[in-house]
């Protein structure tokens, strides 16, 4: 029972990682109907910001505290919604009129560029980075389940961006042409909404989430380097397309599976060397079966 | 009022207006006719910004207002009801009327717009809560109408409204036109191809032929024109 829960909230921990990252990936989808490949990136992107700021934040407030780990995931997710918000204008905007396999082909180009660019010795460097402690490394035991404070700060900082999310998308006017955006675009056009400055809006607000991402894995892997966006950034699509590409809540239940799934997988003897196929497996069934993905049906929540 | 000149639009290697003229008063319903692809929706795509024209002017309000996005020429009072009219079909007739005042930013006016809409169309009232794509296609059509309203636009454009509708509704439709029209000051440019109504409502048509427009004139003396006749109004 023990192993259980603690599996259980390793898994969610995992998932919630997933769920920021797949959040942008459907945004995007949802309002140009393509799939931004330097997502990914972006995640890691966060993660470096967060290497970088650490100890300038420690410079103003005492190392490994609270206050000043928030604050180092809110400084990097502004750069990340900037750098997603940048991506958009300079790469794919140009391309906006053209056909979609041209920009998914752009994204591939934009993604290897920023992987190869941060691997030069003069950017971040190829090698791992040790990723500091943004907060005090401590454990909580109940009677034998052990928890990481970073684990809850994962469960709690996720839970929160979601909540954040909803409001965003549900109750104010930029979420609203979100949704309209994503629902029909010349229609919302028509209504007086700025299509550029929507589809703006949208890439900084999935590439705040990656950032926070990628703040939340360094922070429990510790180890960070330019290319941890490639397989965790192709896992957080796939829990994007299971839940159902271009729906939220799908998004962020395809993440909470995938990792819940990989972990448990990762418990069973035999099964635990296959544990990163468990996302390509779940890719393919869900293309066989359902491709809509899990909520996929459901356009009421479509963004 | 709105005065276009030499418009040319092209879809790639195909040109689909190829330099026409038109303008209309303010005040007035104005009709453009035409048969199935000879370049109606793609003049009041034109004018509502969804496409840049290639060549040519469209005169609004004294300025030149071609190639500006669709969002500026809604703001400066052009309000577009399209072909199909392209409701949020996921969102509630209310929602929907809202989106259509996403411009308007103080919400009296948008409550004062909205009983307008609604006493205009009681039927949108009382689906008000209503999923959109659950309206029959009449309701849809009042929808795209009020939607559009909300703006508070001065001048409308309408791409066949009528169609796809029972007789009795399209009478409805025409008559509302008129009546917006009339109350509101609203000046109208009504594309159709049910071209006897459109012509019995509007004061001045255009007709239009695969990119040309080849007749215009008042909507009295193009119902008797033996052309317009014989190809617009069955004979
Ligand atoms: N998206 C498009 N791509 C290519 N050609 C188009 C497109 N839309 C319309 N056309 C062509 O432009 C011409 C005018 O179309 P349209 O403006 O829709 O006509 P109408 O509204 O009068 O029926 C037609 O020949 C049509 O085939
Ligand atoms: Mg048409």
């Amino acid at each position: 029972m023990t192993e259980f829960l603690q599996q259980l909230i390793n898994g969610l921990a995992l998932g919630a990682i997933y769920a920021l990252i797949a959040l942008g990936y459907t945004m995007v989808y949802g309002v140009l109907r393509f799939i931004n490949f330097a997502h990914g990136d972006v995640f890691m992107l966060g993660a470096f910001a967060g290497y970088y700021l650490s100890p300038v934040v420690n410079k103003f407030l005492p190392a490994q505290s609270y206050v000043g780990g928030a604050l180092v995931l809110v400084l990097a997710m502004a750069i990340c919604a900037l750098l997603g918000v940048v991506i958009e204008f300079l790469a794919y905007r140009p391309l906006r009129s053209r056909p979609k396999l041209t920009v998914l082909i752009t994204a591939i180009g934009v993604s290897l560029f920023i992987e190869y660019t941060c691997q030069h010795k003069s950017v971040f460097g190829a090698a791992p980075h040790k990723f500091p402690d943004l907060i005090p490394a401590t454990t909580i035991n109940f009677n034998g389940l052990v928890i990481g404070v970073n684990q809850i700060i994962v469960l709690v900082t996720t839970a929160v961006l979601l909540v954040a999310l909803r409001f965003i998308v549900q109750k104010t006017r930029m979420g609203t042409a979100m949704r309209a955006v994503s629902f029909n675009e010349p229609a919302a056009a028509l209504m007086g909404v700025n299509i550029n400055s929507v589809i703006s809006f949208t890439f900084g607000l999935g590439s705040a989430l990656a950032g926070a991402g990628g703040i939340l894995f360094a922070m429990n892997y510790a180890s960070i380097d330019p290319l941890m966006g490639v397989q965790t950034g192709l896992k957080a699509f796939v829990a994007a397309v299971l839940g159902g590409i271009g729906n939220l809540p799908g998004a962020a239940l395809g993440g909470l599976i995938l990792g819940l799934l990989e972990t448990f997988a990762g418990g069973i003897p035999g099964v635990s060397n296959y544990r990163d196929g468990i996302a390509f497996a779940i890719l393919i069934l869900i293309l066989l079966l359902k491709p809509a993905g899990l909520l996929g049906k459901s356009t009421v929540e479509k963004v | 009022m709105l005065q276009i000149k030499n418009l040319t639009v092209s879809y790639g290697a195909i040109n689909a207006l190829k330099g026409i003229s038109l303008s209309v008063q303010s005040g007035s319903i104005v009709t453009l006719i035409g048969s199935n692809g000879a370049g109606k929706t793609t003049t009041l795509k034109t004018i509502s910004g969804l496409l840049k024209p290639k060549a040519g002017e469209i005169i609004y309000d004294g300025k030149n207002i071609a190639g500006l996005p669709p969002h500026e020429i809604v703001g400066r009072g052009l309000s577009h009801v399209p072909e199909g009219r392209m409701i949020f079909a996921n969102l509630t007739v209310l929602e929907n009327l809202q989106m259509g005042a996403y411009l308007v930013r103080d919400k009296k006016v948008v409550r004062r717009e909205l009983e307008f809409v609604f006493a205009t169309f009681p039927r949108l009232k009382e689906r008000e809560q209503q999923i959109a794509g659950t309206l029959s296609g009449g309701e849809q059509q009042m929808l795209a109408i009020g939607r559009a309203l909300m703006s508070q636009p001065k001048f409308l454009m309408l791409d066949e409204p009528s169609l796809g509708l029972a007789p009795l509704l399209v009478k409805t439709i025409f008559e509302k036109i008129v009546e917006i029209n009339c109350e509101r000051g609203l000046t109208i440019l009504l594309v159709e191809q049910n071209a006897n109504r459109a012509l019995e409502v509007s004061r001045f048509g255009y007709v239009l032929e695969t990119g040309n427009i080849t007749l215009q004139g008042d909507s009295a003396s193009l119902r008797q024109n033996p052309q317009v006749k014989s190809a617009y109004l069955g004979g």
